[in-house]
């Protein structure tokens, strides 16, 4: 594995800009956590010109909706879920400020094209590691849609929460450039030989 | 006729899903490791690494694996000797998940109505239940929680008896290698073949909980297996996505007799958090 590179929130331009598809970062500092429902809710407050219960700019939001804490745990298990369910609602969010998102899986090219214009990075965890990532979860807090349950807008204490750059702010997509590098021909395959 | 009382339905359902939600069996820990030392991508490697001690963590600790604790699904064998007492076997089903979700810190995922309100019952119930009468004086339980991250991933193609196993290879194929990195690769996919569109998918769904090692006894079926394995594996998806030769584990196709115009071919993927239990009262 590459170096990993050490960021904390809030972050800013310097921080984004620097930060190259296939870097794998700790993050450090307060990040929010919002799924489906919670981006449905911010989008209606912004069409109706309402103020929104979190401060977007220079945040980070991960896409994740917690298992229930055990007594003794500051979260519950906590991998993220699949982004692609949030990409209609995401350019308005990178339009105010919003720098950085965790999840898992592709992303449209309107989100990808809004982060170029935006200056924003989107980070993968490791999807269905979620034990092992809760244990980067210090301290947890609802701060808005509590009748939302996992869904609800959490604020996070994280230290050292690990992901790896995706997409950066020039649009570099691993998804992309990675998976060719590894595919191989029909020809290399073993067609109708049984299996083992 | 043997009574069974509905409360020891509800004790079996609601053990079976902790365990299922916290222990990944042995055979699919080996099959990670396994993949560990074939995978030649470094960050490949890595993620393996982290799912590996995931699971290690969360079956110590008894915590959830996935913090997507899915819908519960049952396959249930009920024989035809046994008489259920004290209750309803339905609703001890649904006493014994919602029991689980409660006690065991498991995420309540389920919503009402799927359109409009979407509010979630916070009781991860109704389960999804398929039962069978069988012979016999016993009941048998096999659970598995559905996360959806992969179950978006379903496809299923109404193919034609002319596209022959080829079509399917390519069909199934396809649809692992198009949601690339949104099940959670690496995955373990479900085909079923066969009989109606609806009993296709409910194969599909059964065949993802085969014990990992373990192939379709008719050797033409087994081939395929091995051929669409090999198909997604060349396509370089890799783990989580991020390039790799080891993109799935397995593929377990089901099938059954079907009608002379056609040839159903269900898609039900599982993320690398294949987790299932079986039980017997």
């Amino acid at each position: 594995m590459a170096n990993i590179k050490k960021i904390t929130t809030p972050l800013n331009d310097k921080t984004v800009v620097d930060l190259k598809a296939g870097d794998t970062v700790n993050i450090t500092g307060y990040i929010y956590t919002g799924r489906d429902a919670a981006h449905k809710r911010l989008i209606e407050l912004i069409d109706k010109g309402e103020e929104l219960p979190i401060e977007l700019k220079d945040q980070i939001i991960y896409y994740v909706g917690p298992a229930p804490a055990k007594p003794g745990y500051a979260c519950g298990s906590a991998g993220p879920t699949t982004s692609y369910r949030m990409d209609p609602y995401t350019p308005v969010l990178l339009d105010r400020g919003l720098k950085g998102m965790i999840g898992k899986g592709l992303r449209s090219r309107e989100v990808i094209d809004s982060m170029k214009k935006n200056k924003a990075v989107y980070f993968a965890a490791v999807g269905g590691a979620a034990a092992l990532i809760a244990r980067s979860i210090k301290k947890s807090e609802v701060v808005a849609y509590e009748d939302l349950g996992a869904e609800a807008i959490h604020r996070y204490y994280v230290e050292d929460f690990p992901a790896i750059v995706v997409i950066d702010s020039k649009g570099n997509d691993l998804y992309k450039t990675e998976p060719p590098k590894y595919a191989k021909q029909e020809s290399d395959s073993l067609r109708g030989v049984p299996s083992k | 006729m043997r009574e069974i009382k509905a409360n020891q339905v509800k004790d079996k359902v609601k053990e079976l899903f902790l365990k299922a939600n916290y222990h990944i069996d042995k055979d699919l820990m080996n099959r990670l490791e396994e993949a560990l030392d074939e995978e030649i991508s470094e960050t490949g490697k890595s993620v393996l690494g982290m799912i590996i001690e995931n699971n290690k963590i969360a079956s110590k600790e008894e915590i959830a694996i996935c913090q997507d604790t899915g819908l519960a699904v049952l396959f249930v064998e009920l024989g035809q000797e046994v008489h259920i007492t004290g209750g309803d076997f339905k609703e001890a089903i649904n006493e014994g998940v919602k029991e689980a979700y409660q006690d065991g810190y498991l995420r309540k995922s389920a919503v009402d109505d799927p359109v409009f309100e979407r509010k979630n019952t916070n009781t991860n119930t109704p389960a999804i239940i398929y039962t069978d009468i069988v012979p016999g004086d016993k009941i048998s339980f096999l659970v598995t929680p559905k996360g959806f991250g992969s179950e978006n991933m379903s496809a299923l193609g109404m193919l034609k008896a002319a596209d022959g196993s080829e079509g399917i290879v390519d069909f199934v194929a396809e649809t692992v290698i198009k949601a690339g990195p949104n099940p959670c690769p690496p995955t373990i996919v479900g085909v079923g073949i066969g009989a109606t569109a609806d009993m296709a998918m409910v194969m599909a769904k059964k065949a993802t909980t085969r014990k990992i090692g373990e192939h379709n006894g008719n050797e033409k079926f087994a081939v395929m297996e091995k051929e669409i394995l090999d198909k997604i594996n060349r396509s370089g998806v890799g783990p989580a996505g991020l390039g790799g030769n080891v993109t799935c584990l397995a593929v377990n196709i089901d099938y059954l007799p079907t009608h002379i115009a056609g040839m159903p071919v269900a898609v039900n993927v599982c993320c690398h958090a294949s987790r299932h239990a079986e039980g017997t009262l």
